[in-house]
């Protein structure tokens, strides 16, 4: 979807992408219900190498947690694997190895060498990419074509981009000499479990520090399967771990001392528990929490990309998306048009088997989270917001939500206030410039927003009003290695990305 | 008759809130003694309404400084340099009744105005040294540049009256921010002389405010108070700081932790207060 502009309105998609089915049943093996537009194209899975049960990985060893989660496919319910759950011990033994690989080889290693096993590691992924998005869509629900085309590319630049700073510190701080941290523990989120993987690494990895991964219950096969790429590249045992386990694994590799810095991406009232957590310790942290971005349409935009934008901006990832495009606020003299445009373009999107590649809209994560999704959408109805869903056909197995979008919606609802982390669109009017930056900015949040207009001085004048990180004009949710994210205000502190994402990972002297 | 007998005027020293010097609204004050046990003030003892007041007027004036001109911000703080630096006699004279040396007292105050110079030489440079045009791999015009955190609350160094505070406030200022500042407690004077200053400096009310009290009152309040953005806390009592990092955590403010000491000049102390803001803009016809 995010390059869905360039694909133009209605659903029209290229030819080859309903040619045949990669195995060629042509008929998923799942209990989908079948679109009645396109012929089904899924993708094929035979080649993925995925074990029944996965280890922790370790100081360079897979070690066996006696207590086990099963982690499913949330659009078929299937189990695919069970991994382990890491408990204390298990905390203590990954980030002692991370000590160990700190101490002996990876802070001593010169640069150049550190940039050289992350150059090979990008390349391994690059080599393996279709298989580990299949992988992705299976363990998370993504659609393939995000999975594969999004997702797995920027995963390999990321280790390629950061690969290229770990000889080149000193150009990054001016005046300063920048030294590693130590330890670093990173808890990552389920909507991008590789991605974010990627994110935390790379730059952790390429400025001398050791790591404890440890990836979202729901999602933990990719960066298990990335561990199997970190033990082929031959890392030094003990420089990436990677251990499993839910919220109480992830707490206790964050409370750890012997961790020097905890980077998490996940929610802000987790964010909020780790600061307080850490307070005192003299331990640092960047957080990567929730947002409930603006996308704000005037009445000079170009409508038809606006509404390519606006279905990118909350339909991509099905809304699992913390810089989600989720209040839309519309100049009043086009609201009814693009309203109507469009609930147009949602009735085309195809909704239904995540390794469909015609898929534009897959499962959503969890059981938990569908829950969570259908609270807030029941409010939002109760609040007198008034819902509109499209008319796709649900899949009888799995965890589903129909894109979803709400008018007449006031600033007091909550939502409007909260982050529902799911397909729902909260749409609201402005009539004047003044008016869309003051209904923007009223939010704790402050991670991402979009403005499109035709009128590049109001393109300037609005995205330097609005009090958030990451401002897409005429465009939303492309990512980039070279490109700093993070937020403002409770959407978190510290940036990914670029070459301000170096400096959560050093000390500068 | 003679002029031997002429009674001094005294300065009274109140709060520095919104472009005004107003008393406190607790109407509460503590004694500040001299040598020899001679009063030397009696200090405003801020109180939490104090503190909320002040960030109102933070908050107000924040949009305002925020969009002022790289240069014209660099030009108010070489005014402050200019005004301090006229004043000199009557900050070295606080430092003095407050203990310290005369010579100590005019190295204060040279190091005070050098430091408001060389931040207003920042005003309009580091966003280029901290901003980058990035070369993403899509038909994008990509760049990102720092912009002012927002309301800034700050404690500052105990053990210095003058310089420590100035250390604190310059770069906060020169950054776009707007603040509320909590003055040493044994060093108050020349905190509210500075105030004068900034007044005096086509520095806009609101932007800077000065409270006087007590620490241990007005620490939690900074921390909880959910319409700051940052917290920078000179201290070198690891309780102080902890319970600041704790209290922050409620809004996710950022917290930058300081020795009970003068910051160095340094740009780096500028970007502990900025924003990372990246803009992205499709390349095409």
């Amino acid at each position: 979807m995010p390059e869905g502009q360039k694909e133009g309105a209605a659903g029209a998609k290229p030819k080859s992408a309903r040619a045949k089915s990669a195995d060629g049943a042509g008929k998923s093996r799942y209990d989908f219900v079948e679109g009645d537009r396109y012929a089904p194209a899924p993708e094929s899975s035979d080649h993925v190498s995925l074990r029944d049960s996965y280890q922790l990985f370790i100081g360079g060893e897979w070690v066996r947690a006696p207590r086990r989660i099963e982690t499913i496919n949330p659009a078929t319910g299937e189990v695919l694997a069970e991994v382990g759950e890491a408990g204390p011990r298990m905390v203590d033994r990954a980030v002692a190895a991370a000590r160990q690989a700190y101490e002996k080889t990876w802070s001593e290693m010169p640069g150049r060498e550190r940039g050289k096993y992350l150059f090979r590691l990008a390349r391994l992924i690059q080599e393996r990419a279709r298989e580990f998005a299949v992988v992705e869509t299976m363990d998370g629900g993504k659609p393939i074509r995000e999975s594969r085309d999004i997702d797995l590319p920027l995963v390999a630049a990321h280790f390629f981009y950061y690969a290229g700073w770990a000889d080149k510190l000193d150009y990054a701080f001016p005046g300063r000499r920048a030294r590693p941290l130590g330890v670093v523990g990173q808890v990552i989120p389920w909507n991008f479990p590789l991605l974010m993987a990627a994110w935390k690494l790379a730059p952790a990895l390429a400025c001398g520090n050791t790591v404890v991964l440890k990836p979202a219950e729901t999602t933990p096969l990719t960066a298990l399967k990335l561990a199997e790429l970190i033990e082929e590249a031959g890392f030094p045992p003990g420089v990436v771990n990677v251990i499993t386990g839910a919220g109480k694994t992830g707490q206790n590799l964050v409370r750890h001392p012997d961790v020097d810095k905890v980077a998490f991406t996940g929610s802000t009232a987790v964010g909020k528990l780790i600061q307080k957590d850490l307070a005192g310790t003299g331990r640092r942290f960047t957080l990567e929490l929730g947002g409930k971005a603006a996308n704000i349409i005037f009445d000079d935009a170009p409508v038809n990309q606006a509404v390519e934008g606006i279905v990118n901006g909350i339909f991509f990832n099905q809304g699992h998306v913390c810089c989600a495009g989720s209040r839309l606020f519309v100049q009043e003299g086009i609201a009814d048009t693009v309203v109507r445009k469009l609930k147009r373009r949602m009735e085309t999107l195809v909704l239904g088997d995540p390794l469909d590649k015609n898929t534009d809209v897959g499962a959503i994560n969890s059981q938990e989270q569908l829950e969570r999704i259908r609270v807030l959408v029941d409010s939002g109805r109760e609040e007198g917001a008034r819902c509109w869903q499209s008319g796709q056909k649900l899949p009888r197995k799995g965890f589903w939500f129909k894109p979803t979008i709400f008018t007449e919606c006031a600033q007091s609802h909550g939502i409007v206030q909260k982050e529902i982390f799911g397909p729902v669109l909260a749409i609201q009017t402005f009539r004047t410039p003044e008016e869309a930056v003051e209904k923007a900015n009223n939010t704790p949040y402050g991670l991402s927003g979009g403005v499109w207009t035709d009128k590049g001085s109001k393109i300037f004048k609005i995205t330097s009003q609005i009090r958030a990180g990451v401002l897409w004009a005429n465009t939303f949710n492309k990512f980039d290695p070279a490109s700093p994210f993070g937020g403002y205000k409770e959407s978190g502190i510290g940036r990914e990305g670029g070459l301000q994402g170096l400096a959560p990972y050093v000390e500068l002297r | 008759m003679s002029t031997k007998k002429r009674l001094a005027v005294s300065k009274t020293y109140k709060l520095y809130l919104g472009g005004k010097f107003p008393r406190t609204e607790s109407g509460r004050y503590y004694e500040l003694k001299g040598r020899k046990d001679t009063l030397l003030a009696n200090v405003s003892r801020a109180s939490r309404k104090d503190f909320r007041n002040a960030v109102v007027a933070a908050r107000k004036a924040w949009s305002g400084w925020a969009a002022t001109t790289a240069c014209l911000r660099g030009q108010i703080l070489y005014r402050v340099a200019e005004m301090l630096e006229g004043r000199a006699g009557q900050f070295e004279e606080e430092l003095r009744a407050q203990g310290a040396t005369p010579v100590a007292a005019r190295k204060e105050v040279t190091a005070s105005v050098d430091l408001f110079v060389h931040y207003a030489g920042w005003s309009d440079k580091y966003q280029s040294l901290f901003s980058s045009v990035n070369p993403v791999a899509t038909p994008h015009f990509n760049f990102s540049m720092p912009e002012s955190t927002g309301v800034v609350a700050a404690v500052a160094p105990e053990g210095s009256g003058l310089l420590g505070l100035s250390s604190v406030v310059a770069p906060i200022l020169v950054g776009g921010n707007t603040s509320v500042i909590l003055a040493s407690h044994a060093r108050p004077l020349c905190a509210i002389t500075l105030a004068e200053v900034l007044n005096s400096s086509d520095v806009p009310g609101g932007t800077v405010n000065i409270l006087t009290g007590l620490r241990d009152e007005l620490l939690p309040q900074f921390a909880e108070h959910m319409d700051v953005n940052a917290l920078l806390v000179c201290s070198d009592e690891a309780g102080e700081t902890r319970l600041a990092q704790e209290r922050a955590a409620e809004n996710v403010k950022r917290v930058i932790p300081h020795a009970d000491a003068p910051l160095a000049e340094s740009p780096y102390h500028i970007l502990d207060l900025q924003e990372i803001k990246t803009t992205w803009h499709p390349v095409g016809v």
